[in-house]
């Protein structure tokens, strides 16, 4: 199952990622988050999200997280 | 496959304005160190320029440049430390301006180094001047009639000029307009380390963004400017690629 | 090099050479400008045959900035130009100086401005030790007058250099650079305790990641503390560093005041003045920068008259009238464009000052 996850916070609402989606999963705030910016969020129920990522990659402010197996979260070594 | 940020690049707010690449391009340059697990043998360089506080969002090793002169930095680095994984991060006025002497000859000479050259079409720091990637036509604090007016000249096409050069290994020209291409972006930069950690010689890869502050539209306008404009002028593309891969 | 100390003949643009790789010099980027032609050539010879680094740089500016690249990595790196060369690095230098690299910088002057020509110069007195480049910043600027010294105080700018963070300036001239003289190849011994760089950029591998960087932004009073920072380093160097050597001066009336070859010429002027009668001695500056200002003082106090001879219109001059407060009459001899004294010409001028 795919888990995304929008830190609305570190969002600057440059949409970039609505327009990657091709399923319609995200969309933009109507308010602002605390700094002033619209934000991405779930259109509706997360179940659409196949967790493909493609908005992660184009995300420029890594706000967008997603997992996709239960297995592992440290890819990386701390 | 999970999407979440990886170890190289620090959990922090950026300084970048809405929609500019440079965010995508250090999350992909990150990435790249992560996986080829040589974070911690990496010296990068900071440019002038945006992204000048580079340091701030990268968990390696950093040398803030003047303006220009970080391929000559990183020549001296990488010939005393050739067991390091050494790059530089450059924009459009550092690397195809005031610093073009150095470019040229980094590459020309061979340097065992990566080149992350990131070709926005303007000088974003600075306010929207014309840079030397600006498009003809195109509009800047300089240009405000648009470039090619007052006898600017056209656009310096660095993958082209570059692969003019004997000593040069590898130049691909990407884009990040789209995930499609930000994905092959990864690719390039990928292969643009491996070649140094492989010993073949200078890589560059050039990275079309978005600048929609300083081209003073949106976002979204901003990634169809570099799909439609900036990529009929300076193709996507392998210029170079000497190991034939 | 053999550890038996030996005297050989060489240049003076070889002896840097010599004395840099003897400190560990490990790293050179330069490029061809003449009078200085002989330190590349050199170096491009001898620094692989102690596993070091040599580039002939694309430009002048190239190779400064390569000396920041080599000098982050901790190494012992040196360049070396002439005058409108050394211009040229005036960008790099600054940054260099602020990110408190130390490195060695020499100057093999000719004359100027512009492109001038290429006989012996001190026309960069003001650049060397007034800044050249942009910011508050200040170079430890050394001033040999013969090849022995120059060897030795090569190898001291690299212990000066690491000791301090601060780049080193060995300020010569055509004269310094083309000349021949026999010189002991001493061995290296440090001059100081040198500090552990733990500064240095070579991959973050078991410690967090360094930056070396020259851009204060944030907070907005970080550059004001960072200026605080070297000025305090420039006040300890002030009362560390102040080297200068006094020949015939316990009696004088009338002190030449002269650095790196126009004092060693003054010298042979000042045994012809002695010879006629004539009380004269020598303050000879090592250092330019830190200046031995108590030394001035000191000499102020007891002769008569000071007469300063350099190949210039006139700059270190103006160091010696605030050295001395004025105290006493300051007399001027020197030309710019690529001229100097023999000793008959310092003489005559001695016999002219002394009687006034």
């Amino acid at each position: 199952m795919a888990d995304i996850q929008i830190d609305i916070e570190r969002c600057k609402g440059c949409g970039l990622c609505v327009l990657q989606c091709g399923h319609g999963c995200l969309k933009m705030s109507e308010d602002t988050n605390e700094s002033g910016n619209t934000y991405a969020m779930i259109n509706g129920s997360k179940d659409k999200c196949t967790g493909c990522g493609l908005c992660c990659q184009m995300c420029p402010d890594v706000a967008i997280s997603i997992c996709n197996e239960k297995t592992n979260t440290k890819k990386n070594k701390s | 496959m999970n999407f979440c940020r990886t170890e190289s690049l620090i959990d922090t707010v950026t300084h970048y304005c809405p929609g500019c690449g440079h965010g995508i391009i250090h999350r992909l340059v990150a990435e790249v160190l992560d996986e080829l697990g040589v974070r911690e043998k990496t010296i990068a360089t900071a440019p002038v320029g945006c992204a000048v506080l580079f340091y701030n969002y990268m968990k390696c090793d950093i040398i803030e440049c003047a303006h220009g002169r970080s391929p000559a930095v990183a020549t001296a680095i990488k010939r005393l430390l050739p067991e390091n994984v050494v790059f530089t991060y450059q924009g459009d006025g550092d690397l195809a301006a005031i610093g073009m002497a150095e470019t040229i000859h980094a590459a020309n000479r061979g340097e065992n180094i990566t080149v992350i050259f990131v070709n926005n079409a303007i000088y974003g720091m600075t306010g929207g001047q014309m840079a030397p990637t600006t498009l003809l036509g195109q509009m800047s604090t300089t240009t405000e009639a648009g470039r090619g007016n007052n006898q600017e000249g056209p656009p310096i096409k660095v993958c082209e000029l570059l692969s003019m050069l004997d000593g040069v290994t590898y130049l691909e020209r990407v884009a990040v307009n789209d995930a499609k291409n930000v994905i092959k972006t990864k690719k390039a930069i990928r292969k643009g380390f491996l070649n140094q950690i492989e010993g073949r010689g200078f890589s560059m890869v050039e990275v079309l963004s978005m600048c929609p502050t300083d081209w003073k539209v949106s976002p979204l306008k901003a990634a169809e400017f570099v799909n439609i404009d900036m990529k009929s002028v300076f193709p996507l593309g392998v210029y170079k690629d000497e190991d034939g891969q | 090099m053999s550890k038996v100390s030996k005297k050989v003949l060489l240049k003076g643009n070889e002896v840097m050479v010599e004395a840099a790789l003897s400190a560990g010099c490990r790293f050179f980027a330069g490029y061809p400008i003449t009078p200085q032609n002989e330190v590349p050539e050199c170096m491009s010879r001898r620094m692989p045959e102690v596993g070091g680094v040599f580039v002939q740089a694309e430009s002048e500016v190239a190779a400064i900035n390569m000396i920041f690249g080599a000098s982050a990595t901790g190494t012992r790196c040196m360049t070396s130009s002439s005058s409108p060369g050394i211009s040229l690095k005036q960008e790099g230098i600054s940054y260099i100086a602020a990110g408190e690299l130390p490195c060695v910088i020499a100057n093999v002057q000719r004359g100027g401005p512009g492109l001038g020509n290429i006989r012996a110069s001190q026309g960069d007195y003001f650049q060397a030790v007034k800044g050249g480049g942009h910011g508050d910043y200040k170079l430890i600027v050394l001033a040999p007058s013969t090849l022995p010294e120059l060897y030795e105080l090569t190898q001291n700018a690299f212990d000066y250099s690491d000791y301090y963070r601060n780049p080193v300036m060995i300020l010569g001239d055509g004269i310094l650079g083309q000349m021949a003289e026999p010189v002991e190849l001493k061995e290296y011994k440090p001059i100081v305790t040198l500090p552990e760089k733990d500064w240095i950029l070579d991959g973050c591998e078991g410690r967090d990641p360094r930056v070396i960087k020259t851009l204060y932004l944030y907070p907005s009073d970080s550059l004001a503390v960072h200026n605080a920072h070297l000025k305090k380093k420039y006040e300890q160097i002030a009362s560390e560093l102040e080297l200068f050597e006094e020949y015939k001066t316990e009696d004088c009336e009338l002190v030449i005041a002269a650095y790196g070859m126009t004092a060693r010429i003054a010298k042979a002027a000042i045994r012809l003045a002695r010879d006629k009668g004539m009380k004269v001695g020598l303050l000879r500056p090592i250092s330019l920068w830190p200046l031995a200002n108590s030394a001035f003082m000191r000499l102020a106090e007891t002769a008569k008259k000071f007469l300063v001879v350099e190949m210039s219109n006139g700059q270190f001059i103006e160091d010696v009238r605030l050295a001395t407060e004025c105290s006493v009459p300051v007399e001027f001899f020197g030309y710019g464009g690529g001229w100097y004294p023999t000793p008959e010409n310092i003489l005559e001028r001695i016999e002219k000052v002394y009687t006034l």
